[in-house]
């Protein structure tokens, strides 16, 4: 079977995407698993390995490209956004609110 | 670990519901037992009545491995009723257990009683609410946007297998073990395993967890089959009510549905892996299990409400002969309830610690949505206003839903004051308001859609006359159960009362029997209706498709439609696509010329992933590792052959297409246009006269 120029392309953007995501968790678990910082910090560090992982899945799996989005793209990314801020950010608020009553 | 441990896990013989009736022969006791006898008896009964009908073959090849959207909606609808008719006997049971338990036990023993609040909450809202609206969604949208199928029909089929595992968990938690006694929220740390060592928050967690697994793909199934899927022109502003609805539904179960599985998956977690993301101790903290499980827990309300506003505004302009009135604000009234729908979840726990400023905000946040609420109500009174209404069971439900729903709204904004909320939480009071919304809301919202689209799906019409009883005991019934709790709550009475302790009470609580057995009557007239109406049907006859005179494109084929919907796909140019080609004489038209249809061929593989994660799940309750892994390599293993089947398609050939094309439209050329007023008379042949 021939492979078309644009399906290996295709790959190796899989790939690298698969390849990242996995480098990303193996770096995460290593901080916890070798306490290799204080747990405020590690926390920080998931934290923000975990930002670059949602922009890798993005990127390498759903092909979303700030170029050639289209507008229900677009859209569907920033409602998406909306209702995961709304969530985690409520979340936040109301268990960190609770947390003097909680002791 | 000996053999049999080895092979039954925790399972033993008191596990077996016969087992303890005979050890523990008390009215509970023997009230279990029967509930078990029952489950099993009717299973007996129906494997053997199709074994008797040589029903096997036919039921595997035309149902379970189909997986044209049409079909599995059925299928959908048929599993809830099932399990709607279980939920409701529970409820008359924990009716009967208040009005008999004054002073005295009564007939359920507390946690025999707490199972039931349980199972009855739990199936109502996973195993009723969510199928009853899936089945319709999936019956009803894919026509009303001139498409042949869902965008993944595989997925749906597992899906569906999935809702029907859970259901089987629950069934089969009546014969082997004890469902969870900690509600339908199965708050921790009650459900942890410090507090409650058996299998009943297992059988809890397991089986919700299947559902939301089955309306989470289904979710994203519907809102990308909306997305892609809608034949050309069917513009965003041209959508039925009841797709829109659909589509808002979706994307609440896409958002709404994953926090419900995390939290049960931590619980898990917690229970399995000696985790402690819910104890009291070690770091966990329980109050985040109670602010994800409402995370979902609010826009799940919206999941069962708003697919019912669809189909009132789908109903009310029908059977008006209008134009459905705000057609745009209805739109934006449903986009902004699912979105406002995010914002209000604290006001299920304004009790539980929060400091006061926050309190208000979830309060006025909740008010809000009283809003769109208000304005959906006003644009369907104002579409029947100088309609020709005809007040047939849909627009009598419909009616009844408009006036008991607006009730429900109040005490709900009631309940959305802190300071009152304070007082009335965890009443009787919460209980009638809820129920004051999901039984008009939902279930009326569901029989109305029910009986306007029967025709089409079955190719006759339902009884009118048992319509009208179901709707009398449905409605009064309502009221009757319903309008003593709001008094017995401001009381303060508390809701999960295995036993009350004023005799005063006990009027209330013998009215609120009545109207229980007048519901319970209600469903059953519901199933006579199908009874009766399958008896008759050779009078109700509705082949050429088009009984209501009504103008969504759902309308414009036969009744049965083929499998593949539409002979061509139509182009629309207008919102109601098919009442302005009645207009114009576009109806009933012969195409240019026909093309080869693709379908998905039948496939088992929905059916193996579905009860192959049941089997899986059903492992982890009662700690029988071997069938969790094989259930679970079944599952996957299906799921990985399938992604390399690329014989998953066939073809019906044009001349085929245009073959049945042919005949229906010589039936419609042979039928006799009726005007409105008789179509409820054997007159009507599906083709209605045309009347502006
Ligand atoms: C059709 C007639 C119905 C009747 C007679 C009925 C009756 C009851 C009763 C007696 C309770 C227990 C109240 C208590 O805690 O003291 C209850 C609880 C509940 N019902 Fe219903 N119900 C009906 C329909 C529904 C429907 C349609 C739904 C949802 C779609 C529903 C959802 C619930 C839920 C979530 C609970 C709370 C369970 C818990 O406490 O964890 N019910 N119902
Ligand atoms: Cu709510």
């Amino acid at each position: 079977m021939k492979i078309s120029p644009s399906l290996r392309a295709d790959f190796l953007t899989y790939l690298t995407g698969y390849g990242l995501a996995i480098v990303l968790t193996g770096i995460s678990f290593a901080f916890v698993f070798y306490r290799l910082l204080a747990p405020e910090a590690v926390f920080a560090v998931i934290l923000f390995l975990a930002l670059i992982q949602i922009i890798v899945h993005l990127r390498c799996f759903l092909h979303i490209s700030l170029k050639q989005s289209s507008r229900s793209d677009l859209q569907l990314i920033l409602f998406s956004a909306l209702i995961i801020a709304l969530m985690v950010c409520g979340t936040l608020i109301v268990v960190l609110d609770q947390k003097a009553r909680m002791m | 670990m000996t053999f049999w441990h080895i092979l039954l896990g925790r399972l033993t013989w008191t596990s077996i519901a016969f087992v303890r009736t005979w050890r523990d022969p008390t009215i509970s006791g023997i009230i279990g037992g029967g509930a078990a006898a029952v489950a099993v008896g009717g299973a007996v009964v129906v494997l053997a009545l199709l074994t008797y009908l040589r029903a096997w073959r036919y039921l595997w090849t035309e149902w379970m491995t189909s997986l044209d959207h049409k079909k599995i909606g059925i299928m959908y609808m048929v599993v809830a009723g099932v399990m709607l008719t279980r939920a409701l006997i529970e409820a008359v049971v924990m009716r009967t257990q208040q009005a008999i338990a004054i002073n005295n036990q009564g007939i359920v023993a507390p946690a025999h009683f707490a199972e039931l609040f349980t199972t009855h909450g739990t199936i109502m809202i996973f195993f009723v609410g969510m199928p009853l609206l899936i089945g319709l969604m999936n019956y009803v949208m894919p026509l009303q946007i001139g498409a042949r199928d869902v965008a993944f029909p595989y997925m749906n089929s597992i899906s569906l297998w999935l809702t029907i595992g859970g259901g089987i968990m629950l069934m089969a938690s009546l014969v082997i073990g004890k469902f969870s006694t900690g509600g339908w929220s199965g708050y921790p740390p009650y459900t942890e395993l410090a507090f409650n060592g058996g299998v009943g928050p297992d059988y809890w967690i397991w089986s919700v967890s299947l559902s939301s697994l089955g309306a989470l793909m289904t979710g994203i199934n519907f809102a990308v089959t909306v997305y892609k899927l809608r034949a050309p022109g069917m513009t965003w502003m041209r959508l039925p009510l009841f797709t829109w609805t659909t589509l808002c539904t979706s994307i609440l179960m896409i958002f709404a549905v994953p926090p419900l599985t995390i939290a049960t998956l931590l619980l898990a977690a917690d229970r399995y892996l000696g985790m402690h993301f819910f104890t009291n101790d070690l770091g966990g903290n329980m109050m985040n299990f109670v602010n994800l499980f409402w995370l979902f827990g609010h826009p799940e309300v919206y999941i069962l409400i708003l697919p019912p506003f669809g189909v009132y505004s789908e109903v009310v302009s029908a059977y008006s002969s209008k134009e459905l009135y705000g057609y745009t604000s209805l739109v934006i009234a449903t986009m902004a309830i699912a979105i406002l729908s995010f914002t209000v979840w604290l006001h299920h726990f304004f009790t539980m610690g929060q400091s006061a400023p926050i309190n208000a905000f979830f309060g006025i946040a909740t008010m809000l949505i009283g809003i769109p609420t208000g304005v959906k109500i006003y644009d369907w009174i104002w579409t029947m206003f100088w309609g020709e209404v005809r007040l047939n069971t849909a627009m009598l439900f419909s009616i009844g839903f408009m006036v008991t729903f607006v009730i429900g709204g109040m005490s709900g904004i009631i309940l959305a004051t802190p300071p009152v909320d304070y007082m009335v939480h965890n009443t009787l009071f919460l209980i009638a308001h809820f129920h004051n919304m999901l039984i008009p809301g939902m279930l009326f919202g569901v029989i109305a859609g029910y009986y306007y689209w029967f025709p089409k799906a079955f190719g006759f019409r339902l009884s009118e006359t048992w319509g009208r009883r179901a709707f009398y005991c449905w409605f009064f019934g309502f009221y009757l159960a319903f309008m003593p709790l709001y008094v017995m709550g401001l009381g303060g009475v508390a809701r999960r009362s295995q036993e009350l302790f004023d005799p005063a009470l006990r009027p209330w609580t013998l009215i609120a029997e009545f109207g229980a057995l007048l519901l319970l009557t209600g469903l059953a007239c519901i199933f006579i209706q199908l009874y009766v109406s399958i008896r008759e049907r050779h009078s109700t006859r509705v082949p050429v498709g088009d009984p209501w005179d009504a103008r969504g494109l759902e309308w414009s084929m036969s009744a049965p439609p083929p499998e593949y919907n539409f002979a061509t796909i139509p182009q629309v140019s207008r919102r109601d696509a098919f009442y302005w080609r009645k207009k114009y004489d576009g109806a009933y038209q012969p195409a240019d010329h026909y093309r080869d249809i693709e379908l998905p061929k039948n496939s088992m593989c929905g059916i193996l992933v579905g009860m192959g994660l049941t089997a899986c799940f059903f492992g982890f309750v009662w700690h029988i590792w071997w069938l969790a892994f094989l259930g679970f390599a079944i599952a996957l293993g299906t799921a990985i052959t399938r992604s390399f089947m690329r014989d998953v398609k066939r073809i019906i050939p044009a001349e085929e297409v245009a073959a049945h094309d042919r005949r229906w439209l010589d039936r419609a050329a042979a039928a006799r246009p009726i005007s409105r007023h008789l179509e409820l008379t054997p007159e009507n042949e599906g083709l209605a006269k045309w009347q502006g």
